[in-house]
């Protein structure tokens, strides 16, 4: 608990970074990442975009599972939607501020049908109805030719402002940087509104919720489409950095690979959405790394490295469920503490 | 006319390992509440170690079959013990999400050992196919179906008249009570997962043997899961039924629209149920009123 806050105001009190320190964090890490194209090697311009993409997405299913407890599986499938609604409007020359909300919406939209079987059913039948809706919208990816380019998959033109191309790292960084800057502060405020009330009651007791006047139908479509509409902007920006896609990558392991980055991180919180996502997306390059770097001694290692690394990330997750559940957000908190209240135990 | 009835029949037959790997999910999702997403993984893992027990080392089909049910019992019980025991009293998602880790190291680990090219294991039932006049069944598909049979009306059998299956039903209806009662229900749903991954190795060494074995194998087994909300998840006639089901839609799918719907056609008929019959057709209503 950090001592020596007074707020004198309610105004200064819900603040969101409420203390002269952590503002002074903030605007540190801030700059730092603005000015990361500056001190940054190429590589980790690109990693960062992909840390960033990852960070949308994953901060959208942590309000759609952590939040409000839908456990979705199909958060892959809405990236891949995201995507493909930016390649067939960016074809049509529609520029960048504009592709993204419609993705982004797009997506949402077909996350309220996806939600909807929440009508009848709870839990798992409901994950198993996003397994099913992963399932049917990888088809159409693959099926519908004259949007998605079926298989072989689809180019995505540069995003522009007023002429200006967003092409390149550099820029696309800043785009990608920008919103996950945004929908990062606004998944943190959708906590303190009802809306976001409303999905940790639903959470948690959700007869008691309707009791209460929560509409239950609309609160769980709208833990859906908010998932969604992030998942929908995340792929629209994946389309941007990467420049051509194909239906190969939103498979299964991809929802999967959010849900581990949700539960690593903590289920519920904004910076365990943020901390899982970096450290999924650094874990694969950590492994490539060390098999690189073991490879004189054993060289046969080289050919394992893509099972091995479903190794590990099998054996994180579990050992993340078992020893700390509630993920990379606790473990921080913790050592924050203790360098808060140090030199008192925790 | 007849080609609706050679599809039919196939996909019947077909569907009777469907039911296998069903009612591998349905044991642990009755006997422990459990959603086990690595239901694929533990069939192929069994059917591998029925391939290196016939090719890589020599030994009989009949032998190398015993000697992966033992090694997947084994492992069972390991799994339970280090991974389940800890999460038992954890929400539902924590509980999935472990699974799909497990399945996720199952999956690296037979990758990583055996590459990922297509095998044949040597079979454990006769080839001849069946002729009804034009209609010709490949001997595999019967056999399998005749195996898968005979194994469920065993399974429905222990559960009903041997004393072991009573208490396993007790301890997946109320392990409280069951425990009040003397059932040890450590020891149940250890079995229980031993159960479970028993009948899924014989489904995957069935599957393997007729259509090649690769890392692709798990797959197989996502398509179950329509099935299995078919019938319910908590009912072992409805896995049964519903794979039937699901079997015949995929084969008339498959024959009348093209092979590519084949993997889709079975969730789409998952949300339908999903909105029309939410708790399938023979899965116990929980009356939730939203």
């Amino acid at each position: 608990m950090r001592t020596g806050v007074f707020h004198e105001t309610f105004v200064a009190e819900e603040r969101l970074w409420d203390s002269t320190t952590t503002q002074r964090w903030m605007l540190a890490f801030t700059l730092a990442l603005f000015t990361l194209p500056v001190w940054g090697t190429d590589y980790m311009l690109a990693m960062a975009c992909i840390v960033g993409i990852h960070v949308i997405a994953t901060l959208g299913l942590n309000i759609t599972t952590g939040n409000a407890g839908l456990i979705s599986l199909s958060h892959g499938a809405f990236l891949g939607v995201g995507c493909y609604t930016v390649a067939w409007l960016a074809k049509h020359g529609v520029p960048f501020y504009l592709t993204l909300p419609a993705a982004g919406f797009v997506t949402a939209a077909l996350g309220v049908i996806v939600g909807l079987p929440s009508l009848r059913v709870k839990g798992l039948y409901l994950a198993i109805a996003t397994l099913a809706a992963h399932f049917i919208l990888t088809f159409v990816f693959r099926e519908w030719e004259a949007v998605t380019g079926g298989v072989p998959g689809t180019s995505i033109p540069r995003a522009s402002l007023f002429g200006f191309e967003v092409g390149g790292d550099r820029r696309v960084f800043y785009l990608i940087f920008a919103c996950a800057f945004a929908m990062a502060v606004a998944a943190r405020n959708l906590g303190r509104t009802y809306v976001g009330r409303a999905f940790v009651a639903v959470r948690d007791r959700d007869i008691s919720a309707e009791i209460l006047g929560v509409n239950l139908l609309r609160t769980k479509l709208l833990a859906f489409a908010i998932g969604a509409f992030y998942a929908g902007v995340a792929g629209g920006l994946l389309g941007y950095f990467y420049g051509a896609i194909t239906p190969e990558y939103f498979v299964l392991t991809l929802s999967v690979f959010y849900l581990a980055a949700v539960i690593v991180g903590g289920l519920g919180s904004v910076l365990g959405s943020i901390l899982g996502a970096l450290f999924m997306t650094l874990l694969p390059e950590l492994l490539r790394l060390a098999a690189h770097a073991s490879s004189q001694w054993f060289p046969a290692v080289a050919g394992l490295l893509l099972p091995m690394q479903q190794v590990v990330f099998g054996l994180l997750i579990i050992v993340f469920l078992v020893l700390e559940p509630h993920g990379l957000a606790a473990i921080w908190a913790r050592i924050r503490r203790t360098f808060h209240l140090w030199p008192f135990r925790t | 006319m007849s080609e609706f009835v050679e599809y039919s029949l196939l996909g019947l037959l077909s569907g009777g390992v469907i039911a296998l790997v069903a009612l591998s999910f349905v044991l642990i999702y009755k006997g422990t509440g459990v959603v086990n997403f690595a239901v694929g993984e533990v069939m192929m893992l069994g059917a591998y170690f029925y391939y290196a027990g016939t090719v890589t080392f020599g030994l009989a089909p009949w032998i190398a079959f015993a000697l992966s049910l033992g090694l997947i019992g084994l492992l069972a019980v390991a799994v339970e013990r280090s991974v389940l025991r800890p999460l038992s009293g954890q929400s539902a998602v924590a509980v999935l999400m472990a699974t799909i880790g497990m399945a996720s190291i199952i999956h690296g680990a037979v990758e990583a050992v055996w590459g990922g090219d297509t095998y044949s294991p040597p079979t454990l039932l006769p080839r001849t196919p069946l002729t009804f006049g034009e209609i010709l069944i490949p001997g595999t598909v019967l056999g399998n179906f005749v195996v898968a049979a005979v194994l469920i009306g065993a399974f429905l059998a222990f559960f009903r008249y041997t004393k072991t299956g009573i208490a396993l039903r007790a301890t997946a209806s109320d392990p409280v009570t069951a425990a009040v009662l003397g059932i040890n229900i450590n020891y149940s749903q250890r079995l229980t997962w031993v159960l479970s991954g028993l009948v899924g190795t014989v489904a995957g060494v069935l599957i393997a043997s007729s259509a090649g074995l690769s890392p692709l194998l798990a797959a197989a087994a996502l398509g179950v899961f329509a099935a299995i909300i078919l019938g319910g998840l908590d009912s072992i006639l409805g896995a049964i039924v519903a794979s039937l089901i699901i079997g015949w839609v995929e084969a008339l799918a498959a024959g009348y629209l093209g092979g590519k719907t084949r993997d889709v056609v079975p969730y789409i008929v998952v949300l339908a149920i999903l909105i029309v019959r939410p708790y399938g057709l023979f899965g116990t209503r929980t009356i939730e009123r939203l």
